[in-house]
């Protein structure tokens, strides 16, 4: 058996409708979960990226990579190991103000990427990134102050070796 | 020189006028080449269809009786001729209804455009009489497809959804017009496709590989060749028989890429995969190197992965880099058409004679001829057997037909018997296996080669999933050949519970209405035939009619399709009885 671990995937794409729905269903089709996902503008201008974390094999994401490349509005597509890249992610946790003097709480935003970002009569709100273990950690120690609101966003990632996208893009143009 | 290039290019383009966007949806069909569309109007696409009856003199439309017919027919056209076939249809369950024939033409790689009506632009999301997102219905079975909401973007759309379809490993493509995107107005003027930023048509060829390649064919003293489609798609046929008879390899065809090399050529060693030949399965795990020529591994080809040619080097000629290592790991994958690759390998590989490795192909094909064939062909038995009408077929075409069948155990015979002298001549939904393919698609094929004999070969279930298109033979004159092999069974389906579900034969059977009488009721000539001696003078009448012709025959019930390869097994374990 193949070993089943954390892959990153890079996805440029134009930015058309539907192409969400074009590139999850090829997850879809092979039963794969998608752990986090998130869609933002890329380095180049009218290019969009989508960052996936998928839990697999790398046989499977080889063949995924070679799926989500093959879509007509797709300009490249890579994955990456955990080693390959470096990567974030942000969470904000939102709480009564009740607790914003418990010395414990302070204690625990001692954490270096963790701050409070808004405060409010009823309710203050701090916000976190890191690594995904490093948001658990900050979940798991902020839970006893009744979250009243707990959100992070997906991964984001930027790959230690170059991506040959402007090359792609380069040759076609 | 710049003012060169300007001319040339505003050449291509033509004149702007302002027309409605429904009427510019046929003259983009028309300034594609496109002459003839199948389909069924219905509320959402009225102004295209109030169009067509404008333009009826130009652009001609034929009248299938389901959506299903109309793609069906689309894809016969499309794999006889090469040119996309084009599919109309309503929004909502007009749309709906085509989604079979696109997952079909996706698996086997059809050019289709498939033009849909949608609701008018504010409606969408209302949930509005006959809406359906036809849009995330079709993506995962569709090369590509777009949803109009402007008229000004028609010309533009089609041009892209044509170059999509047809160019690099074709596929299906859909386009969803809005209502009012129909009734608008647009200034009309039209340039083709030539190129899309993030679309890579054919992968550039990587003259390394070739060499790679040749100097393991010229080291090979068993080599083996399995082509595919993609030798038809890519008209690739002349240069892959040239590369086959200077290197003399033993070659075999997989299901879809049968015709492309005639069945009599001696290097012609069958069809591989579940019920193909013996020869070609077994020698699959002796061959030295495996060459594949435009095919994709597919499970029904290869058998269980773990013992499929693990002895041989393999080589893959493929136009799509995600079919490279998907199945089977390639030592070398040469990448490009096949036309352009299969040619420039041609310096590199050296003139060899493998007569001994042939004659392994020879010793096996006795045997599957004493086992099999002869029983099939000629047999002994009371019942009339699948193969034997197969053999009468090609004494009286002798082989220049194209033979349409649809999918079970008639379809496996009709592959495997059938003899083909010219390519695009078999037609028959080979991925995705759609029962009721045949009678619709061998409509569109008679109309993509009118000139050529369409013999549709189809199982009495198959038959009455999309019989209702005697009404588009009818309406047509479509002169189609149809020929109903009828063991009141769901032959193949019977033939596994037989084997693997100890003779349960749940919902299997079948009762049938008298298909001659249906057929007479379309004003069909037809008749049926359930003895030895009235079989060849039967097949006589039918290939002499110049009108659709019907023929009936009565099968012996309980007939197997052998060789098999059961679900699991190794090529080599393929068994004859």
């Amino acid at each position: 058996m193949e070993e089943i671990k954390n892959f990153t995937f890079s996805v440029y794409t134009e930015n058309n409708v539907g192409i969400l729905n074009r590139l999850s269903a090829i997850f879809l089709k092979r039963h794969i979960n998608i752990e986090s996902m998130t869609v933002s503008k890329s380095e180049i201008e009218h290019v969009h990226r989508f960052t996936f974390v998928v839990n697999i094999s790398e046989v499977q994401a080889r063949k995924v990579v070679g799926q989500l490349e093959k879509q007509i509005e797709v300009i490249g597509a890579f994955y990456h190991t955990e080693d390959e890249i470096i990567y974030h992610e942000t969470a904000l946790f939102k709480i009564s103000t009740e607790y914003l003097y418990d010395e414990n709480i302070q204690e625990k935003l001692k954490f270096r990427r963790a701050h409070i970002i808004s405060i409010t009569e009823r309710y203050f709100v701090i916000e976190a990134s890191g690594l995904k273990e490093d948001i658990d950690n900050m979940y798991e120690k902020l839970k006893p102050y009744k979250l009243l609101q707990f959100v992070r966003s997906g991964r984001i990632a930027i790959t230690r070796p170059k991506m040959a996208i402007s090359e792609l893009l380069a040759e076609i143009n | 020189m710049e003012t060169l290039k300007k001319e040339k290019h505003e050449e291509k383009t033509s004149k702007s006028v302002k027309i409605t966007g429904a009427e510019a949806v046929i003259r983009c069909l028309l300034e594609e080449g496109s002459e003839l569309a199948y389909g069924y109007p219905g509320g959402a696409i009225m102004p295209v269809y109030d169009e067509l009856y404008k333009y009826r003199e130009k652009f001609h439309h034929v009248l299938t009786r389901h959506e299903q017919g109309a793609i069906h027919a689309a894809q016969g056209f499309a794999r006889v001729s090469g040119k996309p076939g084009i599919v109309f249809a309503t929004s909502g369950p007009g749309a709906t209804n085509l989604v079979t024939g696109i997952a079909d033409a996706q698996i086997d790689s059809t050019p289709l455009v498939c033009i849909t009506g949608q609701v008018a632009s504010h409606l969408l999301g209302s949930d509005a009489f006959q809406e359906t997102d036809i849009i995330g219905i079709s993506t995962p079975v569709t090369k590509w497809n777009y949803q109009i909401t402007k008229a000004s973007e028609i010309p533009e759309v089609f041009a892209k959804a044509f170059y999509i379809a047809k160019s690099g490993r074709p596929g299906p493509v859909l386009i969803d017009i809005t209502k009012d995107a129909q009734f608008g107005e647009l200034d009309f003027s039209y340039k083709k496709c030539e190129k899309i930023r993030s679309y890579r048509a054919t992968p550039k060829f990587d003259l390394n590989k070739i060499k790679e390649a040749a100097t393991i064919i010229n080291a090979a003293k068993k080599p083996f060749i399995v082509w595919g489609q993609g030798v038809i798609i890519g008209s690739a046929e002349q240069e892959f028989k040239n590369f086959i008879e200077k290197t003399d390899i033993p070659s075999a065809s997989t299901v879809l890429g049968l015709s492309a090399l005639e069945t009599n050529h001696p290097l012609n060693v069958g069809m591989v995969g579940m019920h193909g030949n013996y020869a070609p399965n077994v020698l699959t795990n002796s061959c030295d190197v495996l060459i594949a020529i435009g095919m994709r591994f597919d499970d029904r080809v290869t058998g269980n992965l773990q013992t499929y040619a693990k002895q041989a080097k393999v080589i893959h000629f493929e136009i799509d880099p995600a079919e490279v290592d998907k199945n089977v790991k390639t030592d070398v994958a040469v990448l490009g058409t096949v036309k352009e690759t299969l040619v420039e390998i041609m310096q590199y590989v050296h003139k060899a004679n493998h007569k001994e490795w042939m004659q392994e192909f020879d010793k096996l094909l006795q045997i599957e001829k004493d086992k099999v064939i002869n029983d099939q062909l000629n047999p002994i038995k009371p019942g009339l057997t699948m193969g034997e009408v197969l053999g009468g077929i090609n004494k009286e075409t002798n082989g220049d037909a194209v033979i349409v069948s649809d999918v079970g155990q008639h379809q496996m015979f009709a592959c495997r018997y059938a003899d083909f002298i010219k390519t695009r001549s078999s037609v028959t939904s080979g991925g995705l296996g759609t029962m009721g393919f045949a009678l619709p698609a061998s409509i569109g094929a008679k109309m993509g080669v009118p000139n050529r004999e369409v013999i549709a070969i189809i199982g009495d279930g198959g038959y009455q999933m999309t019989c209702n298109e005697l009404g588009t033979i009818l309406q047509t004159k479509a002169a189609v050949k149809i020929v109903v092999l009828n063991n009141s069974y769901l032959g193949m389906v019977r033939q596994w519970q037989e084997l693997f579900f100890d003779k349960r034969y749940a919902s299997t059977e079948m009762v049938s209405p008298d298909f001659v009488k249906l057929a007479q009721a379309y004003d069909i000539e037809a008749q049926r035939v359930s003895k030895r001696e009235d079989l060849e003078a039967a097949i006589k009448t039918m290939v002499a009619s110049k009108d659709a012709y019907f023929l009936e025959v009565v099968i012996e019930q309980e007939d197997n399709v052998f060789p098999m390869i059961p679900t699991g097994a190794s090529v080599s374990d393929i068994r004859l009885s």
